[in-house]
């Protein structure tokens, strides 16, 4: 195979297995073991993308999740395509396809590319300033235009035809990051007992042990001992390991957000195996061992492909045996340069230099390349690099003591790596609202005080190198254990590791590197996905932005998908610079969750479709989806809301089923209501206090329409009450305020009035209600029902019996929502639909029809009956509504009587409860719609009131409405106008009745 | 997400909870006593410190009681959960890590 960048020997991929690929479909051929990131590299492909804003050509500059540049999508069907992926983290399989993005028509030659040429011009808060006007231009054509040329890859039309697993974990101590800190404080933590898990983002375990070196730990090779210490994990009963599992947030009191990736590194992936698996994880206590990042430097071209982080390179010679160029230069302000200078150097790659930043360079390792013969440049900057879609050579130039920089020489090279030494990794410490101290010494923020139970160990917080990483997470892991409660572990207590290497130091670099004034900052990059450079952020600060999070903001500086990963260090140097400033004075951005992008579908898991949110369907509801019905969403219910017949549409339906209901009978599934069994001694004691209505002498077998108020006064819910005996109510509420009425009632018995016997109980699922409303309601009853008088004398309006319908039990109750004679009966909801069937049945006779909620609508309103929350908005009291009738004002208190008496609630000029007639019968307002005094008067005008309800109604044949309307009841007669889209509609003010005022019809 | 003890069942996520105000405020007995504005200091005003602050929840979608916890607003730690009725437990200085 054709790779030329590939190594003879050595490295943990499986050089056995070879695996087929295809980069934007290109036949290409890497290992078992590899990234796409790795295996493109060992064929010579360095161009990998191309940049968000100015379409600049880019390669891999990282080997992890840091990865700003190399972002490809992967395609497995039309589907199931994933954009933006890291390219360093994408692991190989047969027959992957991936592609580049953002560019056109390819990634050599890309159209877009012609954006360099306006670079100059199309700095930070160009758009801003630029596309300032015409306004409505911006929607229509500089948005779009500007949101095609910038851009990430393209998401799939289709709908995600994968599965998401979801798990709740519960965990003595939780281990994030399995490098050397991870393994030796789950070590530590698991041997107390502690029940332990310990996740990693990568596919095997090991971190930083995985880039190889000549370290022996206990006198094993690093690989060696990163075997033994897995499976003497993986022999715990009590340690959970997870790889490929990515703790991306830190909620409060220690929930961990973990997303595991399942099946996205398989060639196919069984059909039924979930592809991601989000894992809520509550820890008792959490050792962070996140690592550290390596921190690019900003010099002008770094960002030609070919310019990487040095140890990235390292990884991918000696974990992926990759050399990343032939001839490579390397700049560095870290000792660890020189390490992978020597071990790229041992398999044969030129080292065209070492260009070391700091004014001297003499540890081990410096001197090691100087004795091996590399060539050594202290106290030296990058002036430019050269090359187009690859690195072709490096400008160096000397910088003297007082910070001048010298004349440049160039040289060839086909790879420039870069160390400015290693950030902490501080993300999940951070997000759970741990304070970061400034490190002087680290050049970096660091761990400080902490707000949950969790503690870093190793290079996230500032504690560099093998020995040492692998002591502090003994030393975390086995204090978690302890905080967790288990007597801590012992045998690989802090220091018993017998570590032999040579560390690389911890020196750094923050900022910019010094560059004479000849040369444009303008290519030197800060911020490599977000297109942001030096010159970007000393325009912002000119500019006069002060604050780091406006720097940000107008920048984009770290506002990628990658977080500024690498960017945000060497941004704040660069602006505290600029402002003359400490770092520690300009402060942080905050870091925020998911430290690398979590699919939606993770989120999701299996709240989609039908299990995004329970439906609710009455015992009833098949017969209605049977006969055609047209269904609504009220709440969570599904409410049949007309029943059309072939032909009609809702309005021709709606008028039948009223006409059906006014001249015959209606049959009407009333089962959402709220219903709740107030039972006890104390029940009329409690019913008088939280209801305006007076109860004590409702007798048995009565009804009475309920109202309730907030203390504030307002309506709140209504419906009508029945006593089935004298320490027991049935009470019916709105369908959408059920839950609300008895969190209400029960907030009242448990905390105000504890001493009330007397308990609540909901009974909205039990009981199945069938509404019949008309003339003919009692003729069609009568045929099915046993045990129950129906004459007006023994069953009057406003009453209620038990009795037995087809010999269910049933209560019996004698109310009207439409004016018209009026039964409801309740029975189990088992029974529902028998006894559904029979009423019907039985009414087939009696011209029984069947009538939705549209129909109940016009109904009500044509009686003036108010719907809570359609004609009251939460500031309506019960005069407002016209049901002052309804207050029992010789009641000592009820819940919202003191606000009634506020003079504000009895103002002349409140909104009142009206009807409205328009000239036009056939014309129906629009509901929302305002209501003004006078007519066309000019802007602004001040509205008086608003339309609740509107409907064309076939009993009076025009349209009605129903308003709240400022001092309403005393412009009886008066005409207003509506103020609707077309113009000023005048409408006559009436009584908010229309039909049968005098409630004749209901008194049969 | 917040870990509550309810003291009837114990530690439960804060999915399980419906968050009920401020506590330790009682109806007054005699409202039609009240001035307007005392009124209006019982129906509308609440405390809003950054420290603790007694506060009630109820376990909806468990047992369904009620109940007080004082809970550090600055970093959410949970000081003391008690039943409903009783005084608020001394007060804590708080803000330690859990």
């Amino acid at each position: 195979m054709n790779a030329r960048f590939r190594t003879a020997a050595g490295g943990l991929i499986d050089r056995r297995r070879a695996l087929n690929f295809t980069f934007d479909g290109r036949a290409l051929q890497g290992f078992q073991g590899d990234t796409l990131a790795s295996a493109l590299l060992a064929n010579g492909v360095r161009l990998m993308g191309r940049s968000f804003k100015y379409h600049r050509p880019r390669g891999v500059l990282s080997a992890g999740p840091d990865e700003p540049n190399a972002l490809v999508s992967v395609r497995r069907d039309a589907a199931r395509i994933t954009p933006n992926l890291r390219a360093t983290e994408i692991e190989l399989y047969e027959g992957l396809d991936a592609r580049s993005q953002n560019r056109w028509p390819s990634l050599t030659f890309d159209a877009g590319a012609l954006a360099r040429l306006i670079a100059p011009f199309i700095s930070a808060g160009f758009y801003y300033k630029t596309f300032m006007w015409p306004r409505k231009a911006w929607d229509r054509l500089y948005e779009p235009l500007i949101r095609a040329a910038a851009g990430l890859g393209d998401a799939p039309t289709l709908a995600d035809p994968d599965r998401y697993a979801c798990r709740y974990g519960h965990c003595d101590v939780l281990v994030i990051g399995s490098g050397p800190a991870g393994l030796a404080a789950a070590l530590a933590a698991a041997s107390s007992g502690a029940r332990v898990m310990i996740c990693d983002e990568q596919a095997v375990f090991g971190g930083s042990l995985l880039t190889g070196g000549d370290a022996l730990v206990d006198d094993l090779s690093t690989e060696a001992w990163l075997a033994r210490t897995v499976s003497t994990l993986a022999s715990h009963a009590n340690v959970v390991m997870l790889p490929r599992t990515t703790a991306f947030g830190y909620f409060a009191h220690n929930l961990i957000g973990l997303c595991q990736r399942l099946t996205d590194h398989l060639p196919s992936p069984a059909a039924t195996a979930p592809r991601e698996r989000l894992w809520q994880v509550r820890a008792k206590e959490v050792v962070i061992c996140a690592g550290a990042l390596e921190r690019p430097l900003v010099f002008p071209g770094n960002d030609r492909p070919g310019v990487m982080l040095a140890e990235a390179a390292r990884t991918y010679l000696n974990r992926y045996g990759v050399k990343p160029g032939r001839r490579v230069g390397l700049v560095t302000a870290h000792d660890g340069a020189y390490r992978t200078a020597l071990d790229l150097h041992a398999v044969g790659v030129d080292i065209a230099f070492i260009a070391d930043v700091r004014g001297a360079a003499d540890g081990h390792w410096p001197t090691t390349a100087r004795a091996a013969g590399l060539q050594v440049k202290t106290r030296m900057t990058v002036t430019g690099t050269t090359g187009r879609l690859r690195v072709t050579g490096a400008t160096l130039s000397k910088v003297s003591v007082d910070g001048r920089v010298g004349g440049g020489e160039r040289f060839d090279c086909d790879a420039v790596l870069m160390s400015g030494g290693y950030t902490p990794s501080v993300h999940l410490h951070s997000q759970s609202r741990g304070k970061l101290i400034w490190s002087d010494e680290f050049k970096a923020f660091l761990p400080g005080g902490r707000a949950e139970r969790e503690r870093s160990a190793g290079a996230c917080r500032g504690v560099f190198g093998l020995a040492a990483a692998l002591a502090d997470g003994a030393e975390a892991g086995s204090a978690a254990a302890t905080a967790a409660g288990f007597a801590a572990g012992i045998a690989t207590a802090g220091g018993r590791f017998d570590v032999r290497t040579v560390e690389v130091g911890a020196d750094s670099m923050i900022g910019a590197l010094p560059q004479p004034s000849s040369v444009h900052d303008g290519e030197a990059f800060v911020d490599w996905q977000n297109d942001v450079t030096v010159k970007d952020l000393l325009l912002a600060t000119r500019e006069g932005f002060r604050s780091i999070e406006h720097v940000k903001r107008y920048t984009t500086t770290g506002m990628a998908t990658d977080q500024g990963k690498t960017s945000n260090i060497n941004a704040l140097g660069v602006v505290a610079q600029a402002l003359g400033a400490s770092v520690a004075d300009i402060g942080l951005t905050t870091f925020r969750m998911p430290y690398t992008p979590v699919t939606f579908g993770a989120l999701a898991g299996l709240s989609r479709g039908d299990l995004f949110e329970p439906v609710r369907t009455s015992a009833m509801h098949d017969w209605a989806a049977h006969q055609g019905a047209v269904f609504e969403d009220v709440g969570a219910w599904k409410r049949a809301r007309y029943f059309p017949r072939p032909g009609e549409d809702m309005h021709a339906a709606v008028a039948r089923e009223c006409a059906a209901v006014r001249t015959a009978c209606g049959v009407f599934d009333a089962s959402t209501l709220g219903k709740i069994e107030l039972v006890g001694p104390d029940a009329a004691t409690f019913m008088n206090r939280m209801y305006v209505n007076a109860w004590t002498r409702l007798g048995v077998g009565r009804c009475r329409y309920g109202l309730l108020l907030g203390e504030d006064g307002f309506v709140l819910d209504d419906g009508v009450v029945g006593r089935i005996a004298a320490d027991r109510f049935h009470i019916t509420t709105t369908t959408g305020g059920a839950g609300r009425v008895l969190a209400k009632m029960e907030d009242y018995l448990q905390t105000e009035w504890p001493e009330l016997k007397v308990w609540a109980t909901s009974t909205t699922e039990q009981w199945a209600v069938i509404a019949l409303q008309g003339p003919n309601a009692r003729r069609i009853l009568e045929g099915v029902i046993e045990g129950i008088a129906l004459s007006p004398e023994a069953l009057p309006h406003m009453s209620l019996a038990e009795g037995r319908i087809r010999g269910v039990p049933a209560r019996l109750f004698r109310v009207s929502f439409t004016g018209e004679l009026g039964f409801e009966v309740n029975v189990p909801a088992d029974y529902g639909l028998a006894v559904w069937n029979a009423i019907w049945e039985a009414g087939q006779a009696h011209g029984l029809t069947a009538y939705g909620t549209e129909t109940m609508h016009v109904l009500r309103a044509e009686k003036g009956f108010i719907i809570v929350g359609q004609e009251t908005d939460g500031t309506a009291t019960p005069d407002d509504v016209g049901l002052s009738w309804a207050v029992g004002r010789t009641k000592p208190d009820f819940v919202g009587k003191r606000s009634l008496a506020r003079p504000s609630m009895a103002a002349p000029d409140r909104k009142q409860l009206v009807g409205l007639m328009t000239d036009r019968p056939d014309l129906v307002l629009e509901e929302g719609v305002q209501i003004v005094a006078l007519r066309d008067q000019p802007e602004p005008r001040r509205p008086i009131g608003h339309v609740t309800s509107s409907y064309a109604s076939a009993t009076l044949k025009r349209s009605i409405a129903l308003a709240m309307v400022s001092a309403g009841r005393a412009k009886l007669g008066e005409t207003l106008y509506a103020a609707t889209i077309e113009g000023d509609v005048p409408v006559k003010v009436t009584a908010p009745i229309f039909y049968d005022p005098e409630g004749a019809r209901v008194n049969v | 997400m917040l870990l509550i003890p309810c003291p009837y069942c114990g530690e439960r996520p804060e999915l399980e909870f419906v968050y009920g105000g401020q506590a330790h405020i009682a109806r007054p007995a005699d409202a039609g006593a009240l001035s307007d504005e005392e009124w209006a200091e019982y129906l509308y005003m609440r405390d809003n410190p950054k420290g603790p602050h007694a506060e009630r929840w109820r376990h909806t979608h468990g047992c369904g009681r009620f109940f007080n916890v004082v809970r550090d607003t600055a970093n959410d730690t949970i000081l003391a959960a008690y039943l409903s009725g009783q005084p608020r437990p001394p007060k804590s200085t708080g803000g330690a890590p859990r």
